[in-house]
């Protein structure tokens, strides 16, 4: 009988046989969410076009060689590849019921990441501002403002929406609410780190090479 | 007794199943680290030519795309298909949408002298 639940519903963790009644929930539920991303993909993906189109429209301001700093995003790059690598952990402790304590701890290890990613990407715009790319000096500045603050956004309310489940489970516990909850963030979460391999090599690496 | 080998095959499977998928995890964030840090290198610390150096960055970002749809976002081919449709459909349209704004918008520029080709 296990072995129906072996066959997977959708893409990303699936709970399985230990949680039959959010198992069989999730299915439709992450099919929906799984539409939501694509389509946030498109827009991201026109953002990056938009993005591309002004590369060259610096106006005689600052461009990407001047504005960015390739340490700093290697440190952004790396902090959010950790935090994906720790949700997979809050997912398979979840999964695999290794209790509520353990899955907090690697939600909060996780929100702590991305809250250091924040933090540096935050320092980065302001450093850039600072060097004279403040978003209204030029085409090229307004298109980079417009793409990569965006991920960022995005980032900051996968964290408010981590909170949120963070208390969800304290107050009502594990239930099977707040256990989809959790699948469909770590799709979020890990959709975003995708959508920032594409920032780092498009935005970061192609304008300083 | 009957029941508790039964219980016990299926609990031995679990912990197989969880060892696999941790496993996962771990290839997925090795393989990513690699692809980071191999563009990363290149830019910081070589003087490729620009054009060449595009294409790798281009080529290993695609790469690791897909390493972490794989290991990450458990996509498979012999998984259910039709979230991967939606997947393969929507990669369809952005590469549509983006490579056709790309392509009219430097043509424009190049037509208007407009500063986007240097």
């Amino acid at each position: 009988m296990s072995r129906n639940y072996q066959n997977f519903q959708y893409p990303g963790l699936n709970l399985g046989s230990a949680h039959p009644e959010a198992h069989k929930a999730a299915e439709s539920m992450m099919f929906g969410f799984w539409v939501f991303l694509m389509s946030d993909a498109i827009l991201f993906g026109m953002v990056f076009a938009t993005y591309v189109t002004q590369l060259h429209a610096t106006a005689g301001g600052p461009g990407p060689q001047d504005l960015y700093d390739i340490k700093s995003v290697f440190i952004e790059t790396m902090l959010l590849l950790a935090s994906s690598f720790t949700f997979g952990m809050a997912s398979l402790s979840m999964k695999y019921e290794h209790g509520k304590a353990q899955l907090i701890g690697w939600l909060t290890i996780t929100l702590l990441l991305g809250l250091a990613f924040l933090g540096f990407e935050v320092h980065d715009f302001l450093s850039m501002i600072d060097k004279g790319g403040a978003p209204e000096r030029s085409g090229f500045a307004s298109a980079f403002f417009d793409l990569v603050p965006l991920h960022g956004l995005h980032v900051t309310a996968g964290c408010i929406w981590l909170l949120g489940l963070v208390g969800q489970m304290l107050r009502y516990g594990l239930d099977t609410r707040t256990k989809l909850g959790v699948m469909r963030l770590a799709l979020f979460w890990h959709f975003l780190d995708i959508v920032w391999i594409a920032i780092f090599s498009v935005v970061y690496l192609a304008g300083l090479a | 007794m009957n029941e508790a080998t039964h219980d016990s095959t299926e609990q031995t499977d679990r912990k197989r199943e969880e060892r696999r998928e941790f496993h996962s995890y771990v290839w997925g964030v090795g393989l990513a680290l690699i692809l980071t840090l191999v563009p990363f290198a290149l830019v910081a610390w070589t003087d490729i030519a620009r054009q060449t150096l595009y294409i790798v960055i281009g080529v290993l970002a695609l790469v690791q795309m897909v390493v972490h749809f794989r290991f990450f976002l458990h996509l498979g081919l012999r998984r259910k298909r039709e979230d991967l449709h939606l997947i393969l459909f929507s990669a369809l349209l952005l590469v549509i949408l983006v490579a056709g704004t790309i392509w009219i918008m430097t043509n424009l520029s190049v037509r208007m002298a407009l500063p986007m080709m240097p």
